[in-house]
């Protein structure tokens, strides 16, 4: 792989520098507003920020704008070396290049919580390279030392004798220069921008139609294409009579695939039509029988066959030797992702290569496949990002954007390819079901003294990235459970991979989904067995945890942990640490007639380090905890004869307005290393929610979703 | 067939087979991409215009049968993100990923123009819309900030 990403910096910069802001970026612009923009005479002066005679700075963004906020985080980090105006900053999405990869994966890609942490240092240093040319521009512009030179809010200023000059009138002159070695950056108590809530600045094309997302795409000659995968997981396409869809006004072509087939039309109706009026036959290959109960039943076996050990301490004995043992067993389902864009891309073959167009996490894991299958350098596949209609994990995957290349290549014009919300729900790369056994030992006191888990699950590093995978230990699979914050002697855990049919991806916070469940709930279980508040039980084992601990009694302050809950509510509570971040949520419940569920409060707390922009670390703790609460409540994949049975929102339910609890979330400042956002909320909230209703009804949940349990979300 | 459109105060002239739904006339053949595909059955209300007034999911709604009614789009709402909502959107700073915020808007704005001070139930009641990133408190301080402006 790195073989092929030796595009460097160099040549990069030498082609963005020819291109003089020309360089095609983010979506399709006409050739008249490329115009424009080269006669704005930008100046490029790193691969990060162009600086135009107007003092407008654009600065590119290198990580996919999913929701999570990075097209204002990111931009605001270079902006505060820069000494930019921040009134004059626009972001723009960065070309698929290899100067743009994520520092901590290797290749451009979006996930793991890791667009701000990863990005953190090179683009405080690439901020600071260019204020400090900017100032030797200014310097040599008035024949002063470039000490007496200072730059603040978009201009350097000349100290001695007053004379300032804004940024655009500096920047040509400074992206001449040679960039320094060496550049000193600010301290945080300097920083006037990062750790300030910032407007978004995608907001306002969000509120006006504006935003262009990936079924956005507009091109000269696109046609529109729909899909049909095989409906059994692995099956393909045997053969299948096309007449039928050329028959329907507007269908230009039927693209066979290997496991599937689409339908190019003059707009998503037509291909849509043609497509219904489709009956492939289909090879449906060894997943024909397959079932949620069959699944479920070779999980459970597992539960007594062989295992890897993903971690251990102490002695197994200990368990034996407890004055009391609880052991319990829980499970949770497969889940979709179900983002409110389904999955699209758009394609388009020429002589020299491919270019396409989607809303994508995975820029560099595109232009691997697509280059793979079609037999091009990873350089020839050229990768335009839109905004992206949620990600949540789904769009690390190429699947969307190399059908939509292979029908362009069939019908030799642009197509934009998009999926039907069934074929969204019904081919997506799932959350894992997953099956635990815990197993705790109290000693006479009550305190904890063993823990012991078994998870059964399928291993998504063993498809999506196979080095990770070691001794039969899917760090993905085992996150969150191999390690816990709390101090308990004797523990084990233990991973039996069992692989189905069913294709498992990264779905937010990935293994953290299900085995905070299961380790928080069942943590209430032993505090519970040790007649001890939950709160408490869980401070005492977290004396060597101090940041733990801070977060935990912060949320469980703002929630008046110590007071008791109004008639009829009840509370619940759990903690836990994902992508480098902590976070506790404790959440307020009632049950009523007919196991009517209401969410009323969550109060959360969160220690992410560093913080960028407050606001938007407030809004992903939100955004986190409804897309746990709405899996938590209903979410549920199930399979019949290989298929999927849910197929749309009418049978895949999701949280409404209605239904949505009060959220309050708390910053805590530890100083710590920066943390990720977008996932970390997720975790807590089903053990949380699972506990308040152990407190207000005596019924412990152990399995997801709580719909059926016969509770409806109220 | 052929037939008449009236979108943002403009006559079309569309020709398209009598089944085809308004949000595939408005995307496709109008380029009025603002108005978005969540679903395709009306149950998440991505694709909410209003047809005379009233909210409607246009993923469903053929676009034959409202020819002669007035439809309005996210991008009829205002020409400069005047509209009452629209600051208050900025103001509250909703969307995130904002795939459904156009829905969510027209939504609002439909509802607005009925019951310009809502209360909270009537909020509940009137955004059925889906939002996967979890927006939905900010939606609902946001409408109660344009009720007030």
């Amino acid at each position: 792989m790195r073989n092929v990403m030796t595009v460097g910096r160099r040549q990069f910069l030498q082609t963005g520098a020819a291109a003089a802001g020309g360089l095609v970026i983010g979506f399709h612009l006409p050739a008249h507003r490329r115009g424009a923009r080269a006669a704005a005479a930008e100046a490029v002066v790193n691969a990060w920020l162009r600086i135009a005679p107007d003092d407008t700075v654009t600065i590119l963004v290198a990580h996919s704008e999913m929701g999570q906020g990075v097209y204002t985080s990111l931009p605001m980090i270079v902006a505060e070396e820069l000494e930019a105006d921040w009134s004059k900053v626009r972001a723009e999405m960065a070309p698929a290049d290899p100067e743009y990869r994520n520092r901590m994966f290797g290749v451009q890609a979006t996930g793991g919580s890791t667009s701000v942490r990863s990005s953190f240092d090179h683009l405080r240093q690439a901020g600071a390279t260019a204020r400090e040319m900017l100032r030797q521009a200014a310097a040599e512009r008035w024949g002063v030392p470039v000490a007496e030179c200072h730059a603040s809010g978009g201009r350097v200023v000349h100290g001695p004798k007053g004379w300032q000059a804004t940024y655009g009138a500096l920047a040509e002159a400074a992206a001449r220069l040679a960039p320094p070695a060496e550049v000193a950056l600010k301290k945080p108590a300097q920083w006037t921008l990062i750790g300030k809530p910032t407007p978004r600045l995608d907001t306002p094309a969000k509120v006006d139609g504006s935003a262009v997302f990936g079924v956005d795409v507009k091109l000269d000659g696109l046609l529109v294409g729909t899909v049909m995968a095989c409906p059994v997981f692995g099956g393909r396409l045997r053969t299948v009579d096309q007449a039928p869809a050329l028959a329907v006004k507007g269908v230009r072509a039927v693209v066979p695939l290997d496991d599937a087939v689409v339908v190019v039309a003059d707009g998503y109706w037509p291909a849509l039509k043609g497509l219904r009026a489709l009956a492939p036959e289909w090879d449906e290959g060894a997943n024909a029988a397959m079932s949620s109960a069959s699944i479920r039943a070779e999980f459970m076996a597992a539960l007594d066959g062989p295992a890897a050990v993903a971690a251990a301490a102490g002695d197994d004995a200990a368990l034996a030797g407890a004055a009391k043992q609880v052991e319990a067993v829980y499970e949770v389902p497969f889940l979709a992702h179900a983002t409110m864009e389904p999955m699209n891309a758009t394609a388009h073959v020429t002589a020299d290569g491919v270019e396409i167009w989607a809303p994508t996490q995975g820029q560099g894991p595109i232009q691997f496949a697509v280059g793979a299958a079609l037999g091009l350098e990873p350089g020839q596949v050229k990768v335009h990002t839109t905004f992206l209609g949620g990600g949540f994990g789904r769009r690390f995957e190429t699947d969307f954007a190399l059908q939509a290349v292979l029908a362009a290549k069939a019908v030799g014009a642009p197509v934009k390819l998009i999926w039907s919300r069934e074929e969204d729900i019904r081919h997506d790369f799932y959350r894992p079901a997953a099956v635990a056994r815990l197993r705790g030992g109290l000693d006479a006191g009550g305190r904890p003294v063993a823990w012991q888990a078994r998870l059964v699950c399928p291993s998504i590093m063993t498809r999506a990235l196979p080095d990770y995978v070691k001794d039969g230990i899917d760090p993905s699979s085992v996150e969150g459970a191999a390690e816990m914050p709390y101090r308990i002697a004797n523990r084990r855990t233990e991973y039996a991979m069992k692989h189905t049919g069913v294709p498992v991806g990264f779905w937010r916070s990935v293994g953290n989904s299900q085995n905070a469940f299961f380790v928080e709930s069942f943590l209430d279980e032993i505090a519970h067995a040790a007649g001890a508040d939950p709160l408490d039980f869980r401070l005492r084992l977290l004396d060597e945890a101090p940041r733990h601990r801070a977060v935990l009694e912060a949320a469980a302050e703002t929630a008046g942990w110590g007071s008791p809950p109004p008639p009829g509510r009840f509370r619940g509570l759990a903690l836990h640490e994902s992508f480098g971040s902590i976070v506790a949520e404790v959440v307020e419940i009632s049950v009523g007639d007919g196991k009517a569920l209401s969410v009323h409060k969550v109060a959360c707390a969160v220690d992410c380090g560093v913080v960028v922009n407050p606001d938007t670390v407030v809004a992903q703790m939100e955004s986190g905890i409804v897309y746990g609460l709405t899996a938590a409540l209903f979410g549920e994949i199930t399979l019949r004869d290989g298929r999927v049975e849910q197929g749309n929102f009418d049978g895949y339910e999701m949280l409404r307005l209605a239904q949505m609890p009060e959220i309050a979330v708390r910053i805590v400042d530890s100083g710590a290393a920066i943390g990720g956002i977008g996932e970390p909320s997720t975790p807590p909230i089903a053990p949380a929610v699972a506990n308040a209703i152990f407190a207000a009804t005596g019924e412990r949940v152990r399995s997801l979703p709580l719909v059926r349990h016969g509770f409806a979300a109220a | 067939m052929s037939f008449s459109l009236r979108v943002n105060g403009r006559d079309h002239r569309v020709d398209v087979d009598d089944d085809t739904p308004l949000l595939w006339v408005l995307r496709d053949n109008l380029g009025l991409t603002g108005t978005k595909f969540g679903c395709g059955i009306a149950a998440c209300g991505a694709c909410t215009v209003h047809v005379d007034g009233v909210a409607t999911r246009s993923c469903v709604t053929p676009a034959a049968s409202v020819s002669g009614a007035e439809i309005t789009t996210i991008e009829g709402l205002s020409a400069d993100r005047s509209h009452k909502l629209q600051r208050a959107w900025i103001a509250e700073d909703v969307p995130q990923c904002g795939y459904c915020q156009s829905g969510m808007i027209m939504a609002a704005a439909a509802l607005l123009a009925e019951t310009p001070a809502p209360g909270d139930s009537e909020i509940d009641d009137a955004i059925t819309n889906i939002c996967r990133c979890g927006t939905y408190n900010r939606v609902r301080r946001a409408i109660k900030r344009a009720a007030e402006a």
